[in-house]
């Protein structure tokens, strides 16, 4: 996180803290099965982006603590990644494999200071000796009304849901 | 992402309980050379590496089973071997016009049993024997699964010829149909595979071409091999490629591996035309 986010956070918390306590940011994400000789499991990082500002906030990571191969989630890496050492920012967790699986941030200390305006929820995946893909998902903070924001990726991932309540 | 136990060819076929065991994983091992067709004798240099990103370096392959065979079926002159910490290294010093091969073989074993209900496993590269001296008395389901694989890569000075390409009967191999250093864009490959010496089918390949360290997918394909054991390589562009064959039988050495798996690793050139 960059030194100024911290300022900026508190300048803009009268605006919404009450509201974004509450809110419930949740994600579903689709790992596709691949049929392949030689399958690894993705490393999928999740991080919020603001539309405006490009200020990042990491949401989470799923890896099998080998720090080696990181560096192939390239935009998480180069975005938040090179910056931080283990314990990586956010739920982090071992890799999933294919199938559904759900990740709720909605408890993440970040998400009470979250400013508001328009952000991105951007998931990237990258597999060994497979390929690598990022999706995003826009919305607005603080949320107004219940919704469900989709996305679906062409290779590495399959369909990404974000669901929000206020 | 990799764990270290290693995997394999592409898409074994194989039946039964053999089917999926984790010895079938891999990561990917190439030699590069540094020229692949040249007009007159000189030396050329070689990479060896076991990496996934084809084809930079990432960790190096032992050099001590190396074999370096000229256009006459003798063993060429190798200079300057080098295991480093990212790559291995040699020169190979090319006298005389025709093709060079350059052979790294290669054999392990991969057991697994049943104790306690728990499925262990352990893959070693000294013989079957030290692998089962360390099976525990109340193993159970045991499986001895032997791997031979065979990397290689081909440099031809002036008009390429075949005495050094002949197949050794052993293993997988690769016999050319069209030669390994005459890959021209626009132009399909035609290789054969053989099995102890005999064409076979179903030999399971993929190719993948250079650079995947610059790219969001390996953009790799896969092809088998027909009744006559031989595949058609149409390849998209000139560059270089990695090319991985497996196979899988019943005709393992040892007499205690219900499993022989084969692997054929080579790299080629393709150039424009």
């Amino acid at each position: 996180m960059r030194p100024w986010f911290p300022l900026f956070a508190t300048l803009c918390a009268g605006l919404f803290a009450a509201k974004a306590s509450a809110a419930e940011l949740r994600l579903e994400v689709d790992i596709p099965r691949m049929t392949v000789a030689e399958y690894h499991a993705p490393y999928l990082a999740f991080w919020l982006k603001h539309s405006d500002s490009g200020e990042v906030v990491p949401l989470g990571l799923w890896y099998d603590d080998q720090e080696k191969w990181l560096k192939d989630l390239r935009l998480w890496w180069r975005r938040t990644g090179r910056g931080q050492s283990a314990p990586y920012d956010g739920l982090t967790g071992a890799t999933r494999r294919p199938g559904q699986h759900q990740v709720d941030f909605s408890a993440l200390p970040a998400l009470a200071d979250l400013p508001a305006g328009d952000y991105q929820l951007m998931v990237e995946a990258a597999r060994e000796v497979g390929g690598r893909e990022v999706v995003r998902l826009p919305f607005q903070w603080p949320v107004d009304n219940a919704r469900t924001v989709t996305a679906e990726g062409d290779t590495e991932l399959g369909e990404v849901m974000l669901h929000l309540t206020p | 992402m990799s764990r270290s136990l290693i995997t394999g060819a592409a898409g074994l076929v194989l039946t039964g309980a053999l089917l999926l065991s984790p010895a079938a994983q891999a990561h990917k091992r190439w030699l590069l050379p540094s020229h692949t067709v040249v007009s007159e004798s000189q030396w050329v240099t070689v990479d060896a590496s076991v990496s996934n990103d084809i084809f930079d370096v990432d960790r190096p392959y032992p050099l001590k089973a190396l074999e370096a065979v000229g256009p006459d079926g003798k063993a060429a002159t190798v200079d300057n071997r080098l295991e480093g910490h990212r790559r291995s290294v040699f020169d190979i010093k090319l006298t005389q016009p025709g093709s060079y091969r350059l052979t790294l073989p290669g054999q392990s074993h991969f057991l697994s049993w049943q104790q306690d209900g728990e499925t262990q496993r352990r893959r070693g590269w000294s013989g079957a024997e030290a692998l089962l001296a360390e099976l525990p008395d109340n193993a159970e389901q045991v499986a001895l699964t032997e791997t031979h694989s065979r990397l290689e890569a081909f440099i031809t000075v002036g008009a390429p010829n075949t005495k050094a390409l002949e197949p050794s009967g052993q293993g997988l191999e690769l016999q050319p149909i069209t030669h390994p250093n005459d890959l021209y864009t626009g132009e399909n490959a035609r290789f054969r595979f053989l099995v102890d010496g005999e064409p076979t089918e179903g030999v399971e390949v993929e190719v993948v071409p250079a650079g995947t360290r610059y790219r969001d997918s390996q953009d790799h394909w896969t092809l088998t091999s027909d009744a006559n054991g031989e595949i058609t390589v149409n390849w998209p562009g000139a560059g270089r490629y990695y090319l991985e064959a497996g196979y899988a039988d019943d005709r393992a050495e040892h007499p205690k591996a219900q499993q022989r798996r084969l692997q054929y690793l080579a790299t080629f050139e393709v150039l424009p035309l």
